[in-house]
């Protein structure tokens, strides 16, 4: 279950950001349902070959976030806690809208030039759902 | 219960042209430590003296509830070492060294030997001397593996050998570590290698530990901050700063003590923080050993 984890050795971030993110996504998405157990840090390390502290590093940031719960001697569960996966989503959007603020202000917009390119992108998505409700 | 595989205190080694000076280590057990340093820093006489084939002039060795070098005997049974200097014989093939050792050691594992032979794809039938340089180091560690040792010691494991070799040795490293009572100790100039696989991490250099940590607080107080000074301004001054680079109102900060603090700390004092920059360990091991060097002859 864990083995399309993918370390990226060019990917700028450290590589316990790279697991979080891959896992959280995992949960997002409903592969891995809220309760399932999930690789112990050991498992994980030897699966991923990245050291040992790594993954415990990712795993306590993953349950300080609520998106696991490690049971002391048990393993690892997906939390089971329903609102979830919106929250996860919900911390993603701000990411992205961060870095569209950063670009926006390398390309020298202003708010609300950067505001208007955001509702567009919002239209041109109801726009193709329109059309593919009328097909 | 003693929960250090390896123990180093104070110790030292004197010879004409390289010394040994007061060394401190320790590796917990059940984790895997990468021993870094330039060639000639003083990793392989680390290694002799911690396998008890060097005696320390001073200080204190002690490897698996062993005291080095006055217990070596009993401590190599579960010392399992590979260095790029030990001979296998040429003219015997690699199943006759297994057969020599298996009396040897009361722990090995003949299934798990033929197992590994397999994954490393070594025939056991092959003599020695017939073998690539990646085939010997793999079929060395073979050998060392297969004894289950509790403790591995392998200098410059990885060391020319070819990525998809490099990959496998590395793979089956891990795989040791899955049972958490046995430790490894590797010693490498490849970077890359220790990072990835490593919880521990040491530096040496010119026969001094110059750092020594865990992989993560490593990566996470090493920084780079770009900085843009104002007309006139001055560089601030930061905690950890080993390196200052740039240009004159652009300048490079390097610090090994970053904390989140710092960009509005610098902020206040007229500074903007342009960028900060994570760091390899490469980069770190390098401007580790810049700052310290540099230091020393100041």
């Amino acid at each position: 279950m864990h083995s399309d984890i993918v370390i990226s050795q060019s990917d700028g971030r450290p590589m316990y950001l790279q697991i979080m993110e891959q896992v959280k996504q995992r949960v997002a998405v409903g592969d891995w349902a809220p309760g399932d157990e999930i690789p112990s840090i050991r498992q994980l390390a030897v699966a991923l070959r990245v050291s040992v502290i790594t993954i415990k590093r990712a795993y306590l940031e993953l349950e300080r976030e609520g998106v696991i719960l490690t049971q002391q001697g048990k393993g690892s569960i997906v939390a089971p806690n329903q609102r979830l996966s919106p929250q996860i989503y919900h911390e993603e959007l701000s990411e992205r809208l961060d870095e569209v603020a950063r670009l926006g202000d390398l390309l020298g917009l202003s708010s609300e030039e950067i505001a208007r390119r955001t509702k567009e992108a919002s239209d041109r998505l109801n726009e193709a759902r329109l059309t593919k409700e009328i097909v | 219960m003693n929960d250090l595989s390896v123990q180093f205190e104070g110790v030292s080694k004197k010879y004409a042209h390289f010394s040994l000076e007061n060394i401190h280590l320790e590796l917990p057990t059940g984790s895997i430590m990468g021993f870094i340093g330039a060639n000639g820093a003083g990793k392989s006489t680390t290694i002799r003296i911690l396998m008890g084939l060097v005696h320390q002039d001073a200080g204190s060795v002690r490897v698996l509830g062993h005291s080095m070098p006055a217990d070596q005997a009993a401590a190599k049974l579960d010392i399992g070492f590979v260095s790029e200097d030990m001979r296998l014989y040429g003219a015997a093939t690699l199943a006759w060294h297994m057969d020599f050792l298996r009396p040897i050691y009361p722990r090995w594992d003949q299934t798990y030997a033929m197992e590994l032979a397999r994954r490393f794809d070594l025939k056991p039938q092959q003599k020695i001397k017939g073998l690539s340089h990646g085939q010997r180091v793999k079929a060395a560690l073979l050998l060392a593996l297969a004894r289950r040792p509790r403790l591995l010691v392998l200098d410059e494991p990885t060391t020319g050998l070819d990525p998809v070799a490099r990959m496998e040795v590395l793979g089956e490293l891990m795989a040791v570590l899955a049972d958490e009572d046995r430790t490894i100790l590797f010693s490498s100039h490849n970077t890359l290698d220790v990072e990835q696989i490593s919880d521990q991490i040491t530096f040496i250099d010119r026969g001094r530990i110059i750092d020594s940590d865990d992989k993560e607080a490593f990566l996470d107080r090493w920084r780079r901050l770009r900085l843009v000074l104002p007309p006139d301004g001055v560089v601030p001054r930061l905690p950890g700063v080993v390196e200052v680079g740039g240009s004159g109102r652009l300048p490079v900060l390097t610090t090994n003590r970053f904390e989140p603090a710092m960009v509005s700390a610098c902020n206040d004092l007229g500074a903007t923080v342009q960028a900060v920059d994570t760091m390899t360990l490469e980069e770190i091991f390098v401007a580790n050993v810049h700052s310290r060097r540099e230091r020393l002859t100041a």
